[in-house]
């Protein structure tokens, strides 16, 4: 009965890869698609003489095969880091932040998450705000808590990853809660009958329970730990990560325009990497433990 | 004269009380259970007799009377693992091995490795499911299920055993199965057994006595005693079978009778 776990496990994980690269290629198909009927059209629609959204000429949209090219030259004259290499350390300063971050958050949301569950009043006054807190917009929130920060204990980068934790306790709050509360009468009965103090139902029955629920969670609070760092990095002047070089390559921008699209594809990517990671990690916790969906 | 196993005086339960939608489940319920009784609750859907399953377990507060377990108030009854409690999901832990869930009352108590291990092993014999201890709960078909959850419930050998409709989601081959596996179990341990059904022939089948709750308010109807000595799948077919079931059958047309 039981499913082969590593042939499947593999079976999927190529699946998905597949279907990362496919997309990749779609994208790129599509972008030089459009540029090359733009080119033909003199930047209308076909057959129209409505002007194209974007102009598809080489400064706005550059060849996909000139922002992979500039990946492999210097990032500056005279150095002799290329680009690639450049952009790969960066993402690991960003990486850095946004692993603080993602630690940072996922533990204040866990926590507000069982505060909820063991009170109703604590669910009642706490998940307005939690849901408030969401609609701060991030870049205006960004330099308070870098000013905050700083002028306490925290470095800028920690106060990045702090900016990067405001984003990413908000899905593990309010995932983790509906998680906690998703066992059955039954199920909590059974706990109940057989005397298990709070602490045991909650770590036995309640968390086990909520991985479904929480991992989900996790992966969007990865992928938005990422955009936390980033925007923190921005808007707090933080150097080392990609954030600060996507700034400079867009006030540099006709300088060379394929490295502005280097970096923000090298923030995408950085993106799907922890996505991935959080990914293999559940595929490794919940595989075979929970019973499989039919598809 | 001994403890009684179960002891249940003048209880009422009043749901909402109060309010608009105030609703009595029970009233006036006096009910002794002696050691070593099979006794099955049975009723119209609706007479409370879940909701007296978990009085007794503690589970539910009675609005009033009194509710005492091997001579323990219930309260007490439930912190000291008088019990073991099977319910009709056999709500089993899906991420726990068919082992792990058999030792999750015995990793409560504070039993070692070894310990639980040896009694998972022994429990999983007594219900038929040796060699099933690595599956997961749900590669297993309902009734294995159901094993699973006695052999849970009754892992750390209570004396008392408390069951909500165990067998009310299975198809009528297994139900039958499981009831002579069940009475099979209950001789070699001895247990006591409080066995809340729907099912007439299964509550004269397993039943030492047989108590019909009329419904709203849920009231104890009549006690029928039966005694059908060693019973095995021909005790079916049996007149004596067949004159218990028309007996708890008509009790329950005449409690029909007083709505209609």
């Amino acid at each position: 009965m039981p499913v082969p776990p590593s042939r499947s496990r593999i079976a999927a994980a190529t699946r998905q890869g597949v279907t990362i690269v496919v997309a990749l290629a779609l994208l790129a198909g599509v972008w030089e698609g459009y540029k090359a009927m733009g080119t033909a059209t003199g930047g209308v629609w076909p057959g129209t003489s409505i002007e194209l959204l974007v102009a598809p000429n080489d400064l706005i949209m550059p060849h996909v095969q000139d922002i992979w090219g500039t990946l492999w030259e210097p990032v500056q004259r005279e150095r002799d880091e290329i680009l690639a290499v450049f952009l790969l350390k960066s993402a690991g300063f960003t990486l850095l932040e946004a692993a603080a971050g993602f630690a940072v958050g996922v533990t204040v949301g866990l926590l507000l998450a069982v505060l909820m569950l063991r009170s109703k009043v604590a669910e009642r006054g706490i998940l307005p705000w939690i849901n408030i807190s969401q609609t701060v917009p991030l870049i205006a929130l960004a330099p308070i808590i870098v000013t905050w920060g700083v002028s306490t204990v925290l470095s800028k980068p920690q106060a990045v990853a702090l900016i990067a934790s405001y984003l990413t306790f908000f899905p593990v709050a309010v995932n983790g809660l509906r998680g906690l509360q998703s066992p059955t009468r039954a199920d909590v009965d059974l706990m109940r009958s057989l005397a298990a103090p709070w602490r045991a139902t909650l770590f036995k029955l309640r968390f086990p329970a909520a991985r479904p629920y929480l991992f989900p969670a996790f992966k969007l609070a990865a992928t938005l730990s990422v955009v936390g760092a980033i925007v923190g990095e921005i808007s707090s002047g933080v150097g080392g990560g990609l954030g600060r070089v996507i700034l400079d390559f867009a006030s540099r921008y006709t300088t060379g325009p394929p490295r502005l699209y280097a970096a923000v594809v090298m923030a995408a990517v950085l993106g799907l990497f922890v996505f991935g990671l959080v990914s293999v990690i559940e595929r490794t916790l919940l595989h075979g433990r929970t019973q499989p969906t039919l598809t | 004269m001994s403890v009684p196993a179960v002891s249940i005086g003048a209880l009422d339960m009043t749901f909402n009380a109060g309010t608009r939608s105030e609703v009595t489940a029970l009233t006036s319920i006096d009910l002794d259970i002696e050691p070593g009784e099979f006794v099955s609750l049975i009723g119209p859907s609706g007479c409370g007799k879940s909701t007296l399953l978990r009085i007794i377990a503690d589970l539910q507060i009675p609005t009033t009377g009194t509710v005492s377990v091997f001579g323990k108030a219930a309260h007490q009854a439930r912190l000291d693992r008088d019990y073991g409690m099977a319910f009709q999901r056999a709500a089993l832990f899906d991420w726990r091995r068919v082992h792990a869930n058999v030792e999750l009352p015995l990793e409560l108590i504070g039993w070692s490795k070894e310990e639980r291990e040896a009694r998972a092993r022994e429990m999983l014999a007594l219900v038929k499911l040796t060699g099933f201890g690595d599956h997961y709960p749900w590669q297993l078909s309902g009734g294995m299920q159901q094993r699973v959850a006695i052999a849970r419930a009754l892992a750390f050998r209570p004396k008392l055993l408390l069951m909500d409709e165990p067998f009310g989601a299975l198809d009528e081959m297994t139900r039958e199965h499981m009831q002579t596996e069940l009475l099979r179990i209950y001789g070699e341990l001895g247990t006591t057994v409080v066995f809340v059904t729907h099912s007439i022939p299964e509550a004269v089948f397993l039943s030492s006595r047989v108590v019909v709750l009329s419904a709203r308010p849920g009231t104890i109807h009549s006690i029928i005693g039966v005694d059908l000595g060693s019973r095995d799948e021909d005790t079916r077919e049996h007149a004596d079978f067949f004159e218990k079931t028309t007996e708890v059958r008509e009790a329950l047309r005449e409690i029909e009778g007083d709505h209609t």
